[in-house]
């Protein structure tokens, strides 16, 4: 693949506000019609970098395209073709909904407004309730309404940050549904999230924990390179058994899936040599694959090692 | 990126769209001035009159009651108690019951018979210095004049020998001291201060605290637009102040138009975008609409205090004269009672215009430069 076919290609991207390194050192490329999930404990930097790339931030470093785009020295034109939705709902709750997809609508100077804006309210299923304050909308309705605002003017590139959050999930479904569809017309889309169900619904994925990139590839790929061997323990008195294992040389996660428990680690001769001692009659031992949750929890306790 | 019309337009028409749906800060806009200006404008008197006054007659003689006539007559006291001695006065004072008291001595028209030349007391409550100042001045110009009916026949030598030069004063622009005429002219400046600051102030510390300026910003819409697009409806409400002021002066409070009032019209766009930079400038530094309405405050208060508004200008000492000059109420003032009262012209405005556009250059020029620094 030729490097400007991607619809995101940087490197070295760096973002500091004063002495703290908020984004540090980060390349991503981002195909055409690629949904790419974005990953990341809360304040590793996923929303700075989203407002590099759209130019609401000056990088304090870095160089690369977007759509074809210098994403330093063109930010105006990036921002043209560019669908941002920010993390919390933020479009007028004193407008309407008509009203704020007409506000948007004339900010990207469209040509066709009222019936680019009539399109979008059919698409939203709000033909009825297009004088509804936006304020008066229920969770899922605002997060629909922001989709359709961003992508009232047609752009190449959604950035999405946290767009389910407070969601139900039959809205959740409704919503990835849309972006699959969205993705598939060739809209490049670029989501961050905190839920790994969703994260296993994107294309290609990359974590990052405290500005750092740790892993990027798609959902097998980032599984292997973890490294990680996973036993499924299932069986009575867990909890007390979880207790008993945690703290094992070559333990290094011990988490509780329902009624299950997952204990993994890096190490898979240390921790085979750790949990023999318990494998009895009285539970169920498999070795299972790693999941992605395994691994991205095993990824953050050791970049906080690293860095703090 | 160039100025965009379409999306400075955009803006205009969102905020007008949010200006009707938001009733409590309409109704700012619109109601306050109207409240304000009836209120002061027919409560604020600088020359207050009828003030109650006790008498304490020691001497009951025709000369005493001709000076308590001539004192109701001069409208500014009204006798509403006897006192029956100087402690009684003095408890009234203190109590407030009476802004003056006069003692007529009890050898007062004896001495003055003889032509010993008696004192008359006249004792006021002078905690409030501007409530009695006009009463003290009508009873001087009294004593020479009042007693002279009473001194016929062979006490005519006793009338006041007239002074060696007359005096003529001439009270110009406002010859019967009526507050009003300098209150309401005044009060379109002090509104416009109040509702501009503070309306601006919030209208762009909103966008940040709901924020919805993180998506603005997010879209091709570049600050001069933003900025532009939200001042312009709030100059249109300006406006409508200026016009509800001007309507009240004209048919409630009847002050006379001497000058244009179009040269006042267009004169008063300088100070209403001196006030809109303000109000930007203060929402670029404030962190939320708490904070912005209390640095509205802060500089509402010395607009209010030192710009000559509630005080003459005059009276105030070098420094604070200095601090008002800075004040672009303080101009505007003068330019408002120039045109309305005295008929001034652009020529005699001038020297008063000047000091308001340097401080919409050092505003603007602060506001953007600090707005440019938050959009990281």
């Amino acid at each position: 693949m030729n490097a400007s076919d991607f619809a995101i290609d940087v490197r070295g991207v760096t973002k500091k506000f004063g002495a703290r390194t908020v984004v540090n050192d980060i390349a991503m490329q981002v195909r055409p019609g690629e949904i790419y999930g974005f990953l990341g404990p809360n304040g590793s930097g996923k929303t700075t970098f989203l407002r590099m790339l759209c130019g609401l931030l000056t990088p304090d470093g870095g160089s690369g395209q977007c759509l074809g785009l210098d994403f330093r020295r063109e930010s105006g034109e990036i921002k043209k073709r560019v669908g941002y939705m920010t993390q919390k709902f933020s479009f007028y709750e004193d407008l309407t909904i008509e009203e704020n997809l007409d506000f948007i609508a004339r900010l990207y100077s469209m040509t066709e407004r009222k019936a680019a804006v009539q399109k979008s309210l059919e698409r939203l299923g709000m033909v009825e309730r297009r004088k509804q304050l936006a304020g008066t909308l229920s969770g899922g309705w605002k997060q629909r309404l922001a989709l359709a605002a961003c992508l009232i003017h047609e752009p190449q590139l959604l950035l999405l940050d946290e767009p389910t959050a407070g969601v139900d999930p039959k809205a959740r479904r409704d919503f990835w549904e849309e972006i699959h569809k969205l993705a598939a017309d060739g809209l490049t889309v670029l989501i961050t999230t905190h839920y790994m169900d969703e994260a296993s619904r994107c294309h290609r994925l990359a974590y990052i924990a405290y500005g750092n990139l740790l892993a990027s590839g798609t959902v097998e790929e980032v599984v292997k390179a973890g490294g990680l061997t996973t036993w499924e323990i299932s069986g009575e008195n867990l909890f007390a058994l979880a207790d008993k294992i945690r703290g094992l040389p070559g333990v290094e996660q011990v988490v509780a899936f329902g009624t299950t428990l997952h204990v993994s680690g890096r190490d898979a001769e240390k921790l085979r040599a750790s949990v023999t001692p318990f494998q009895t009659n009285a539970h169920r031992w498999e070795k299972i694959e790693s999941g992605l949750e395994d691994v991205f929890i095993s990824l953050m306790e050791t970049s906080k090692d690293n860095f703090s | 990126m160039s100025f965009s019309f379409q999306r400075f337009w955009a803006i205009v028409v969102k905020e007008f769209i949010q200006m009707r749906r938001d009733r409590l800060t309409f109704g700012m806009m619109v109601g306050i001035p109207m409240i304000q200006l009836i209120l002061f404008g027919y409560a604020i008197n600088s020359n207050p009159k009828h003030l109650p006054t006790a008498i304490y007659a020691a001497d009951n003689s025709p000369f005493s009651r001709t000076l308590m006539w001539g004192l109701r007559n001069s409208s500014y006291f009204d006798l509403t108690r006897e006192a029956h001695s100087a402690a009684d006065i003095r408890k009234m004072l203190a109590q407030g019951e009476v802004q003056f008291a006069v003692t007529v001595p009890v050898d007062f028209s004896r001495k003055l018979l003889r032509g010993e030349k008696p004192d008359l007391l006249l004792e006021a409550d002078a905690t409030d210095p501007s409530a009695v100042g006009f009463a003290m001045a009508a009873v001087n110009q009294l004593a020479t004049t009042v007693i002279n009916r009473d001194l016929i026949g062979p006490l005519t030598k006793l009338q006041a020998s007239a002074p060696p030069f007359n005096l003529v004063t001439h009270q110009h622009y406002n010859p019967e001291s009526i507050s009003q005429y300098n209150i309401v002219p005044g009060l379109m400046g002090v509104m416009l201060t109040m509702t501009m600051i503070i309306i601006t102030g919030l209208a762009i510390t909103r966008e940040r605290e709901r924020g919805t300026m993180e998506n603005l910003l997010s879209t091709p819409a570049h600050p001069g637009e933003v900025i532009v697009g939200k001042i312009v409806p709030y100059i249109m409400v300006g406006y409508v102040q200026v016009a509800l002021v001007l309507l009240a002066a004209k048919f409630l409070f009847d002050v006379p138009f001497i000058g244009s009032v179009p040269l006042l019209v267009v004169l008063t766009f300088l100070f209403i975008v001196a006030n809109l930079a303000v109000g930007i400038t203060f929402s670029t530094i404030a962190k939320n609409q708490l904070q912005a309405v209390q640095m509205a405050f802060f500089f509402f208060l010395p607009s209010l205090l030192l710009s000559g508004y509630m005080f003459p200008f005059r009276g105030m000492p070098g420094w604070a004269q200095d601090v008002g000059e800075c004040l672009p109420l303080t101009h505007f003032l003068r330019v408002v009672r120039g045109i309305l009262l005295k008929g001034n012209g652009l020529a005699e405005c001038a020297p008063d215009l000047w000091p308001i556009a340097l401080f919409v250059a050092v505003m603007l020029f602060i506001g953007i430069k600090r707005y440019r620094q938050t959009l990281d």
